[in-house]
């Protein structure tokens, strides 16, 4: 589904990415991990096309295209979804608003007839409650003055109404109490299908408690320095980065 | 920051000029010489056919005029007006008396269809798809072409026709309430109106009626160096209830269009007066080329108890800017509200805002401000609050917002509260946000392309306003609100 070969990326003119690989095939959920500054961000970033950030070189294919051809929104369209570290505030948009024009847009984009309103009242309500996100929160502008929380919450609402065929969740995990971590993992976990990948980035193995990867890659200076399985997010919770990277 | 570059260019390099409404309207005009003097406030005063009282009025607001500045306080900046470069009339040269629509001339007819504006009457009372149910007072320049559904008005008592027509026929009601509101020495613009105003509407709703049709008037600039001047006057007696809406349009020119108007509202014990306007006209093109420049003065009274006026202004339209439409609220428990949405783009700028002058005790007043500023315009809120001393147990709630689109543009608010007594409560609010690149990615990501994204930003933004606009027009408003932003990102 998603193949990244030898990927350079720069911010500002300072070299992030340099040389990253990475395939991930439908069902799989991949874990990144790596220290403060590896480019773990970046590459969400990169691969949701926020112009911030410049591909210097390689290539990534989505569903068997050149990613970088597509706009952000094409991307999206065809199923790339990126929950936030920092969900952005809206004033003035009530949160359901913005649900329901993100997926007509997205409809639209795909020639599919816009979501009826009862329709799309019935399936937010269905995910809202699967989320404990309450018709209040609903009815208040999009993210102003929701809690770091509520926010993550809404991300992965957002999410679950989507149904994006890639997940990417950049350190959805921050800002969580141990009861809304539950929350969002499950609300994560039920996404899960076999026609659906997820690349989860986070700095504590605690998240991958909940949410099982089936892959997890160690990211430091801006390349993949050691893959492995759940167990690898254990090792590095209990040795820590320093002895990975001097073993790599 | 390429999005931001990008938005930045897009918005300098947007075609304001392909302005929905600019196509002129050629027919044969009568005019009055270029210039202003005693003679050519003779001339639109015979023209009018007015009587000698109101030569007079006028003669004697010219001579107040020639005595006054013309002000400089607000934010815009234009060339100095030389207003001996004008015509002060100008009116189709067919027939103006009409016994039907049909001797309407045809040119004007297709000019308000070409806007949307139903005039025949027959029509919108046989159902045609897309005829409203709504009076109107078409003036095209300085004249006053057509009003539908007089009569049926009449039936309620409610009196709804040109102004020219009110000083012949209503001489008693013009006489008592004509610059009773905005006095003659207001503003140098108030007096310039004053002494050459050619046309606008008249409104009396009496005692205990409730006006049983929307009214409303459409004004249409169409010769080129014309100054039109309108005035209008909404007198609403005690218990009655009107809502009043005016929309504004003008061609495409090169040079600029002068619109000074004066609107007075006087509103009696228990009436209520709603004013809405959708302003669009000629914005200037994207060099900041042409425009009108709209210099009003509106103004409302509420002279009785429990009086209300709620103003809603939707403005898209005009190179510049200046207007303060205002209560003053002199009953006692009497209301008055202030919506706004004030959207710049290109080179045009505003300077507009509200007065909310507390007389009365237990008055109460409410301003929702809405600006939004995107190319290289300017957008100032400048508004007043002020209670007397006798006015105890004043209430005021302000809100100005401001919503900036890429960075070449300003927004501004200058807001003054004046208290002179410690029962009243005042609040201010005021929230300045940008559509930057980190809020369209966001937006990108869940799918929505950029105009998409700026409509459903600027939308919310502006909701608390549209709600306020009559059913009919504020799905209007919203088109107007988008059109005059399109373009203005990617």
């Amino acid at each position: 589904m998603l193949e990244i070969k030898n990927l350079q990326a720069s911010v500002e003119e300072k070299p992030i990415l340099k040389g990253l690989n990475l395939t991930i095939n439908a069902g799989e959920v991949h874990a990144i991990m790596g220290p403060n500054g590896a480019g773990k961000s970046t590459l969400a970033n990169v691969l949701a096309g926020q112009a911030d950030y410049e591909v210097d070189g390689g290539s990534v294919s989505f569903h068997g295209e050149d990613l970088f051809e597509l706009e952000i929104e094409e991307r999206a369209a065809k199923g790339l979804f990126l929950s936030f570290q920092y969900p952005l505030e809206i004033p003035g948009v009530a949160t359901m608003t913005f649900l329901k024009e993100s997926i007509n847009a997205q409809r639209k984009q795909r020639g599919q007839d816009e979501l009826s309103t009862p329709n799309f009242m019935k399936l937010v309500k269905e995910k809202a409650q699967q989320l404990n996100v309450t018709p209040e929160m609903l009815r208040r502008p999009l993210n102003v003055g929701f809690s770091g929380g509520e926010k993550k919450r809404n991300e992965i609402l957002q999410m679950l109404l989507l149904e994006p065929s890639l997940c990417i969740l950049d350190e959805t995990d921050s800002g969580l109490d141990i009861d809304a971590l539950r929350v969002v993992a499950d609300g994560v976990n039920s996404l899960r299908s076999p026609d659906r990948a997820m690349l989860i980035i986070t700095h504590y193995q605690r998240l991958l408690d909940y949410i099982k990867p089936d892959f997890v890659h160690i990211l430091v200076d801006g390349k993949i320095v050691k893959s492995g399985g759940a167990e690898l997010a254990h090792e590095l919770e209990r040795d820590g980065y320093k002895d990975i990277i001097a073993s790599a | 920051m390429a999005a931001i570059k990008e938005t930045v260019n897009t918005v300098a390099e947007i075609d304001l000029d392909n302005y929905k409404y600019g196509f002129t309207t050629d027919i044969e005009v009568d005019k009055a010489p270029k210039g202003l003097n005693e003679d050519i406030v003779r001339f639109i005063s015979a023209k009018k056919d007015e009587p000698e009282w109101m030569l007079e009025w006028r003669l004697s607001a010219f001579r107040r005029w020639k005595k006054l500045e013309e002000p400089d306080w607000s934010s815009v900046h234009y060339p100095k007006i030389d207003f001996e470069d004008l015509y002060y009339y100008a009116a189709p040269k067919k027939k103006i008396e009409l016994d039907s629509l049909d001797d309407l001339d045809p040119d004007i007819l297709e000019t308000y269809k070409k806007l949307g504006i139903p005039l025949k009457e027959q029509e919108i009372l046989a159902g045609v798809k897309g005829a409203s149910n709504i009076a109107v007072d078409a003036v095209f320049d300085s004249v006053s072409v057509v009003t539908t559904f007089k009569a049926k008005l009449a039936e309620s008592g409610v009196i709804f026709c040109p102004i020219s027509e009110a000083i012949r026929e209503h001489p008693e009601l013009v006489k008592k309430y004509l610059a009773s509101v905005v006095p003659v020495g207001d503003n140098f613009y108030a007096a310039l109106n004053s002494a050459v105003f050619t046309d606008g509407s008249f409104v009396y709703i009496p005692k205990g009626v409730r006006c049983p049709m929307e009214l409303s008037t459409y004004f249409r600039i169409n010769e080129p160096n014309t100054g039109q001047f309108e005035r209008t006057l909404i007198i609403a007696e005690a218990g009655s209830h009107v809502s009043y809406l005016e929309g504004c349009t003008a061609p495409m020119r090169d040079e600029n269009q002068l619109h000074a108007a004066v609107v007075e509202i006087i509103v009696m014990d228990d009436a209520e007066v709603k004013y809405s306007t959708v302003q669009n006209w000629y914005p200037g093109n994207s060099e900041g080329v042409g425009g009108v420049y709209n210099f009003v003065t509106k103004r409302a009274d509420c002279r009785g108890k429990n009086s209300k006026v709620s103003w809603t202004q939707v403005e898209t339209g005009s190179a510049i800017t200046w207007k303060y439409p205002s209560c003053i609220l002199r009953g006692d428990g009497s209301q008055g509200e202030f919506y706004s949405i004030a959207i710049s783009n290109g080179y045009q700028q505003i300077d507009s805002g509200t007065k909310m002058i507390h007389l009365g005790k237990n008055t109460k007043s409410r301003i929702i401000s809405k600006g939004i500023s995107a190319g290289h315009s300017s957008n100032c809120y400048r508004g007043i609050v002020s209670t007397q001393r006798k006015a105890t147990n004043v209430r005021n709630f302000t809100q100005c917002d401001s919503l900036l689109i890429g960075d070449k543009c300003s927004a501004h608010t200058v807001p003054y509260i004046e208290a002179r007594n410690s029962s009243s409560t005042f609040e201010h609010e005021a929230t300045t946000s940008k559509i930057n690149d980190d809020v369209m990615f966001y937006c990108r990501q869940r799918g929505l392309n950029e105009e998409e994204a700026v409509a459903v930003i600027v939308n919310g933004f502006c909701k608390e306003v549209l709600q306020n606009l009559p059913m009919e027009f504020a799905v209007e408003a919203q088109k107007l609100v988008a059109i005059s932003l399109e373009g203005s990102v990617g």
